[in-house]
């Protein structure tokens, strides 16, 4: 079913989730500033402060690298800024000029560097190249996979040189142990959880409330970049493994998930890191696995992460328990199951003040009933609300109470329009028919509603 | 001119001005501040006295909310000083409160009416610390003193506005400032909340606080201040409610709003009335 090879598959899948879980959590406070396209700015303007960092030092050297992205990650939030404010356009606009001629200036830079021979390619900025992590020497027994130097890597044997000549006549053998990009997201994802964790306050007042957060002594504006240098590094440690398609959609899709499934902040942190971890995992062996099934080539996993994290931002909406759509519309069908059912008690409780023996169902139709009705019936018969003679139905005692309550309630609300709110008398059926049926009734009134009919006593069930 | 002859200057102005004494809360000299190289505020001068209810009143554009953000640092000043009982802004941050306009916050945001007011405390937790129950505890007070305890496990767009606008109020409670601002904190509520806030002004008035509120509503002006700043761009007139605000002095700070003005005057006919 789920093919998992040590050497193939362990450097690939950690890669990605831990890219998906950085970025998915500082994601949160994008999303919640209204500015996710931020992670798209950020990480498509990364790219010339690489190919710079590169060019100038002429080394592949992390730290370098790094340090030239960030740059470039501060760069574009102050441009953004300016743009923003000296060609007097919206923020999303400022962003969109600011990324795109950067992400083509550092194409750009790109060609020229390749014209040199060197190794940077404008394709794997996109999709990454997380199937390249492949584990040359995994460890065969358990003995050896608990052994620290099988993950540190290590020399086998030494090169072997020609003693006269001084020639190398072999290579050294060697045993890889974790690839750089692994224990570089290792140790980025590590400190973007100690980094939320230590200044989620902090961090929570200046996107809800920046000025009260900067007259309280905790400067938003510092914060906010603060924030974006946090997003730069984990754009930059991703984006050689996983591409900056995987990380722009995790710094939005797992944080908008989450703030779907709740209405607090440190569970919709929990929530996010649940859904990148979802994402990743489930994408990683949906490339992998699942075409090899069907005698297909494996597909690029970052895409696929990529498409699995949509699909469940997608499912969320539906099925998120309090702001899904299932959720809502199952709501909305109780309520007029709940009003249908009141309905149906009311009016057989009004037939009975008119001396009426009973109601049809047909007479209840004619009235106004709606398509719950039929089962409103069924249900208040089954309580021993309403008892059924031919095609007769009335209220039996338990169903006079509560009927009762409810006209009592409609006529104190009618009461209180007239009196309170200063409306017509024959305005206010329509009004105190919805409050009838949400809130509760006005504290008291008088015994005679507002067309002279008797509120009933309040009585309660037995 | 250099920086320490400048420095000089102004340290000699300040010896030049009597009137900023130690016991006012806000001494502003000589503030302007420009948007865009326009003025919205012009040289304005004030002295809050003392344990006082403020309100500043003026028509829209007057530049009412810039004053206060201008006094908290939130807008840069082209020019002059604000001092909080003689010392900057950055030395007396933590005597002042803050409440923002109702608007300025997103109500959607994942948190509950509890997590706001503790936002309150966040200066005396200090940086990279929790919200430890102590200052939970100390943010419930506050919102029981605004008759909101039993919405604080709600997240904050279940709330109407008048109970959102309780939620600030609640809040700026929770910083135990001995100065307030607060940014049209009437504005669109229902009675109940009118009441409760008034009530919260009242209260802090008797406990030697100092409250300025940007005030929409002139009619109530009489009732709810002690004092009154009549601004439109410049201090048109400022000083206790029963002196400056007269009819003459709101025609000048409103111009020809003659609505607003009829509205007005009767509110001073009613103060004038119940002074006697």
């Amino acid at each position: 079913m789920i093919e998992f090879d040590v050497g193939l598959d362990l450097f690939p899948l950690t890669a990605g989730v831990l890219a998906a879980v950085t970025c998915g959590v500082l994601g949160n406070f994008l999303v919640l500033r209204k500015q996710s396209l931020m992670g798209d700015a950020i990480s498509h303007s990364v790219l010339p402060g690489l190919v710079i960092a590169f060019l100038v030092s002429a080394t592949l050297n992390p730290a370098v690298m790094f340090l030239g992205a960030a740059l470039a990650g501060v760069a574009t939030v102050v441009l953004i800024e300016l743009v923003k404010k000296l060609g007097k356009v919206e923020p999303g606009a400022a962003m969109g000029v600011v990324f795109s001629v950067l992400f083509a200036l550092g194409v750009l830079l790109i060609e020229q560097a390749a014209a040199r021979n060197v190794d940077l390619d404008a394709g794997c900025v996109l999709y990454g190249q997380l199937e390249m992590l492949w584990w040359n020497s995994p460890p065969e027994t358990m003995q050896e996979a608990l052994q620290l130097k099988t993950w540190l890597g290590y020399e086998v044997e030494p090169a072997l040189t020609d003693p006269a000549t001084g020639e190398i006549i072999r290579d050294a053998i060697v045993r890889d142990g974790v690839p750089r990009q692994v224990t570089t997201l290792l140790a980025v994802a590590a400190a973007t959880f100690v980094f939320v964790g230590v200044l989620f306050k902090e961090l929570r007042i200046a996107a809800f409330d920046p000025a009260l957060a900067t007259t309280l002594g905790f400067n938003a504006t510092a914060l906010h970049y603060v924030l974006m240098i946090a997003v730069a590094t984990a754009t930059v440690a991703s984006f050689e493994a996983v591409g900056s398609i995987l990380v722009i959609a995790m710094l939005v899709c797992p944080a908008a998930s989450a703030r779907l499934m709740t209405d607090r902040l440190k569970p919709q942190l929990v929530w996010s890191v649940v859904f990148a971890l979802a994402s990743s995992v489930i994408g990683y062996f949906a490339a992998t696995s699942v075409p090899v099934r069907f005698d297909l080539d494996s597909v690029n996993a970052a895409g696929s992460m990529t498409v699995v994290a949509g699909a469940l931002f997608v499912l969320v909406i539906f099925v998120s328990p309090s702001h899904g759509l299932i959720a809502r519309a199952f709501r909305r069908a109780s309520l007029s199951k709940r009003i249908a059912y009141e309905d149906l008690v009311a009016a057989l409780y009004r037939a009975a003040e008119r001396g009426e023996a009973g109601l049809s169902q047909s007479q209840l139709v004619e009235m106004g009933a709606d398509s719950h009705l039929t089962s409103a019936i069924s249900r208040a018969v089954k309580a021993g609300e309403v008892a059924r003679s031919g095609d007769q139905l009335s209220l039996t005692e338990t169903g006079r109470v509560v009927a009762a309550n409810l006209v009592r309630k409609h006529r104190l609300w009618e009461d209180y329009l007239v009196t309170r709110a200063g409306l017509a008398p024959d305005h206010v059926h329509e009004s105190a028919e919805q409050l009838e049926h949400i809130g509760p009734a006005p504290k008291a009134g008088p015994s005679i509603d507002p067309h002279g009919k008797p509120i009933p006593g309040e009585s309660r069930d037995t | 001119m250099t920086a320490q002859q400048t420095q000089q200057d102004s340290q000699s102005l300040a010896t030049t001005r009597p009137e900023h004494s130690l016991e006012s809360p806000l001494s502003v000299h000589a503030m302007t501040v420009a948007y865009n190289r326009k003025p919205v505020l012009w040289d304005v001068d004030y002295d809050t006295p003392a344990n006082e209810l403020v309100a500043i009143v003026g028509p829209n554009g007057a530049g009412k909310s810039t004053f206060i953000k201008a006094c908290l640092g939130l807008v840069p000043t082209a020019s002059g000083q604000v001092e909080f009982w003689g010392q900057s802004y950055r030395d007396a941050r933590s005597r002042i409160g803050y409440v923002p306009q109702r608007e300025s916050v997103d109500w959607d945001f994942p948190v509950s009416a509890l997590d706001v007011v503790c936002m309150g405390r966040y200066r005396k937790i200090g940086w990279c610390r929790p919200v430890t129950k102590k200052h939970k505890l100390a943010a419930m007070e506050c919102l029981e003193r605004v008759g909101m305890h039993d919405f604080a496990k709600r997240q904050i767009s279940q709330l109407s506005g008048g109970q959102q606008q309780r939620v600030f109020l609640a809040r700026a409670l929770a910083q135990e400032s001995d100065l307030y601002f607060m940014d049209e904190p009437f504005a669109g509520v229902d009675a109940a909340t009118e009441r409760a806030i008034v009530e919260v002004l009242r209260a802090l008035k008797d406990q030697g606080k100092t409250v300025i509120t940007v005030h929409h509503d002139l009619q109530t002006v009489p009732e709810y201040f002690d004092h009154v700043i009549l601004l439109n761009m410049r201090v048109v007139a400022a000083g206790p409610v029963a002196v400056v605000f007269t009819q003459e002095n709101l025609q000048k700070t409103y111009g020809g709003r003659l609505t607003l003005l009829s509205e007005a005057s009767e509110a001073i006919a009613r103060a004038a009335s119940g002074r006697r």
